[in-house]
C-alpha cells in the first residue's frame, strides 16, 4: 500500500515549475497529486505522478535531482473530525509525521502522509479499519 | 628522472654566479635595447654597471602588467622583429590583452624548462602526452607541445573543447599524460565518468595541471577520479608561458628553473624583499630572454620560497601553493577574501560538486557575499531539514575560515557553468563611484 512520490529539487526562479509540467506533459504522464515545500532559496517539489520509473528516467536527464520517498495515501470522509481521528491512530501509535498533503472531492478526502516509520504506519492505518489507495487507484483519480 | 641535473642540482654558490653572470647580461641588453627599461633606470639614476651581483637585483624598478598594456603591443621589445619569430598574447578581460615576443632562442630556452617539468613528472620519449590547452595566442597549448616534442615525446595537440573526443582519442591512442586546466580535468573526470568506457582501459597515469591556481584538495580529487598522479605546472605569459617551474614526483613545492627566471617575495605594500621563507608577493626577472625580457615583474601571485634541498636530489628553489593574487583578492565588508579559501572548503565536503561560484554585489551601502554551490546527486533529500543542515554546515566551515558568513545558495545540479578553460569562480557586481 505504499506509493512512491518523486521529489524534485527545484531553485526559486521563475519558470521552474512551469518547466518541470511541461516535461512531464509532453511525455504523457499525468500528475495525480503534488505539493511544494520550499524556502526563501529553494523549493522541494513532492509529486506522484502515473509512471514513476519513466517520469525519473526522463528528469534525470534533463539533469534534475530527483529522490524517491515512500508515502502512504488515505482516503476518509470530507466531514468534521475526520481526519483528527485518523491523525490520533497515527499518533497513538508513536509514529512521528514528516509531512502530509491533502486534497477533497464531494464526500471524500485524499490525504498523502510522510512519516518516519512509513510500513508501520501503514500497518497501523489498516488494522484500525482506514482505507489506503492503492499506487493504480490513486493515478485514476 | 632529471633532464639537465647540472643545472637542477647545481650548488648554490655557483648558481649565484651564473645568476649574476646573467643579470648583468639581460641588464645590459633591457637598457640598451628598450627605452621603457633605459628611462626607468636614469630615473632611479643607475645603469648597468651598478648591477654586478644576483644581490644589486633589488637596486632595479619593478615592472607591472600595467607597463605591458601602455607598451601594447611591441614597445617592450629588446630584439627586432626581425629576430622575433613568434609571438603571444594574453586575454585582454580588463583593457588591452598583453603581447609578447619570443627569439629563436627564447623558444628553445621554452622548450628546455617544460623538458625539465615533463621528465621530473616521469614522462620520457617512449610516452604520448595529450595536450588540451588551449592552443593559439594562449600559451598553454604551445608551450606544453614545444616541450613534448624537445623530449621527443609523441604530442597529441588536442586543444581544448570537444570533450568527447578528448575521451574518445585519450582512450584510443592510450595518452599516459594529460595537460590542462585543473578544472576542465575535473569535467574530463566527470564526462569519463558518465561515458560508457571504464577507467581502467586509459593508459593516463599523469596529469600536467596548471593556468589557475588549485588546492591540495583538489589534487586528491583529481588522482582519485582520474587514477593518476598529478602535478602543478606553473607559469605565465609574460616571463614565458607555463614551464617557469613544475613539481617533482615529491609533490612538496614548485621547482622553479631559476638559471632563466630568477625569483624574489615581495612585501606587496612596503616592495620590499621579505625574509627567507615568508609569504608575499612573486617577482620574476628573465635572466636570459632576448625578445623581451622582464626586470623584477610583479606577478601578484602570493606565495612563498623553499631554497632547502628537496628529497629529489635538486637544489632548484621551491615555489609553496599560490595562496591567491593580490588583485584576485576581494575585499568585502573589509575582509580579505581568497577565491581558494573558499575552493578549500567546498572540496573537504562530499555533499558537494567541486564547483562554485562567488557573487558580491552592494546592497544598501552593505556588501553582499553570495556562493553558489551544487549538492551532488546522492546528497540530495526529500527532507527539507537535511538539506538546511547542509547548507548550515557549509555556511559555518565558510565563515570559519573566512571569518565572515556567506550567504549559501544551493542550485540545481549542473547549473554552474563548467569551463573550457580558466573557470570563473567570482561576480563582482559592486559599482564603486
Amino acid at each position: 500500500m505504499l506509493i512512491k512520490q518523486l521529489s524534485i529539487f527545484l531553485e526559486n526562479r521563475k519558470g521552474r515549475f512551469t518547466e518541470v509540467a511541461k516535461i512531464l506533459g509532453e511525455a504523457g504522464i499525468n500528475m495525480s497529486a503534488f505539493t511544494v515545500s520550499e524556502n526563501s532559496d529553494f523549493g522541494i517539489l513532492r509529486l506522484i505522478v502515473s509512471d514513476t520509473d519513466k517520469a525519473i528516467e526522463i528528469l534525470r536527464n534533463q539533469k534534475y535531482a530527483v529522490s524517491i520517498t515512500d508515502v502512504v495515501c488515505l482516503h476518509c470522509p470530507n466531514e468534521p473530525g475526520a481526519l483528527a481521528k485518523v491523525m490520533d491512530i497515527i499518533t497513538g501509535a508513536g509514529i512521528f509525521v514528516e509531512y502530509m498533503y491533502a486534497f477533497s472531492q464531494g464526500d471524500s478526502a485524499n490525504v498523502v502522509i510522510r512519516t518516519d516509520d512509513i510500513n508501520k504506519c501503514a500497518e497501523v492505518l489498516k488494522q484500525n479499519k482506514i482505507e489506503l489507495i492503492a499506487a493504480n487507484e490513486l493515478y485514476k483519480l | 628522472m632529471i633532464w639537465n641535473e647540472t643545472i637542477e642540482c647545481m650548488e648554490r654558490e655557483d648558481m649565484q654566479k651564473l645568476q649574476s653572470l646573467r643579470l648583468k647580461r639581460v641588464v645590459e641588453h633591457a637598457y640598451h635595447n628598450t627605452p621603457f627599461y633605459r628611462k626607468k633606470m636614469q630615473e632611479l639614476g643607475i645603469t648597468p654597471d651598478d648591477i654586478n651581483s644576483i644581490d644589486d637585483i633589488v637596486k632595479l624598478p619593478f615592472t607591472v602588467k600595467q607597463d605591458l598594456r601602455d607598451n601594447y603591443p611591441f614597445g617592450l621589445m629588446a630584439s627586432p622583429m626581425s629576430e622575433i619569430v613568434r609571438l603571444h598574447a594574453s586575454s585582454g578581460t580588463t583593457g588591452k590583452p598583453i603581447v609578447v615576443g619570443y627569439t629563436r632562442k627564447d623558444l628553445s630556452i621554452w622548450a628546455e624548462v617544460v623538458s625539465r617539468c615533463l621528465t621530473a613528472y616521469g614522462v620520457t620519449k617512449n610516452d604520448l602526452v595529450q595536450v588540451s590547452y588551449g592552443y593559439g595566442l594562449f600559451t598553454g597549448g604551445l608551450g606544453l607541445h614545444s616541450g613534448v616534442e624537445n623530449i621527443g615525446g609523441t604530442v597529441i595537440p588536442m586543444s581544448s573543447g570537444n570533450t568527447q573526443k578528448q575521451i574518445q582519442l585519450m582512450h584510443d591512442f592510450g595518452a599516459k599524460a594529460l595537460a590542462c586546466t585543473p578544472s576542465y580535468a575535473l569535467y574530463l573526470a566527470e564526462t569519463i565518468r558518465k561515458s560508457d568506457i571504464p577507467l581502467s582501459d586509459f593508459a593516463l597515469k599523469v596529469g600536467i595541471f596548471g593556468a589557475e591556481p588549485w588546492t591540495e584538495n583538489m589534487r586528491k580529487e583529481l588522482e582519485e577520479k582520474l587514477n593518476i598522479k598529478a602535478y602543478d605546472i606553473y607559469g605565465l605569459t609574460e616571463i614565458s608561458g607555463p614551464g617557469v617551474g613544475g613539481e617533482c614526483e615529491c609533490q612538496n613545492g614548485t621547482h622553479l628553473w631559476e638559471d632563466h627566471f630568477f625569483p624574489e617575495i615581495i612585501d606587496p605594500v612596503t616592495l620590499k624583499p621579505v625574509e627567507p621563507g615568508q609569504q608575499g608577493e612573486l617577482v620574476f626577472t628573465t635572466l636570459t630572454k632576448e625578445g623581451m625580457p622582464m626586470i623584477r615583474y610583479r606577478t601578484r601571485d602570493l606565495t612563498h620560497l623553499i631554497y632547502d634541498k628537496c628529497d629529489c636530489g635538486r637544489t632548484a628553489v621551491r615555489m609553496g601553493r599560490i595562496l591567491g593574487r593580490s588583485d584576485d583578492m576581494l575585499i568585502i565588508r573589509g575582509v580579505n577574501v581568497f577565491p581558494s579559501q573558499v575552493e578549500s572548503v567546498i572540496l573537504e565536503m562530499q555533499e558537494f560538486e567541486p564547483m562554485y561560484l562567488i557573487v558580491v554585489d552592494r546592497v544598501n551601502n552593505t556588501d553582499t557575499f553570495q556562493i553558489k554551490v551544487e549538492v551532488r546527486p546522492e546528497f540530495y533529500t526529500d527532507e527539507m531539514n537535511k538539506m538546511l543542515t547542509i547548507k548550515q554546515k557549509i555556511t559555518n566551515r565558510i565563515q570559519s575560515v573566512i571569518g565572515l558568513q556567506p550567504d549559501i545558495k544551493i542550485v540545481e545540479p549542473g547549473s554552474i557553468e563548467r569551463s573550457m578553460g580558466k573557470a570563473k569562480h567570482v561576480i563582482d557586481n559592486r559599482k564603486l563611484v
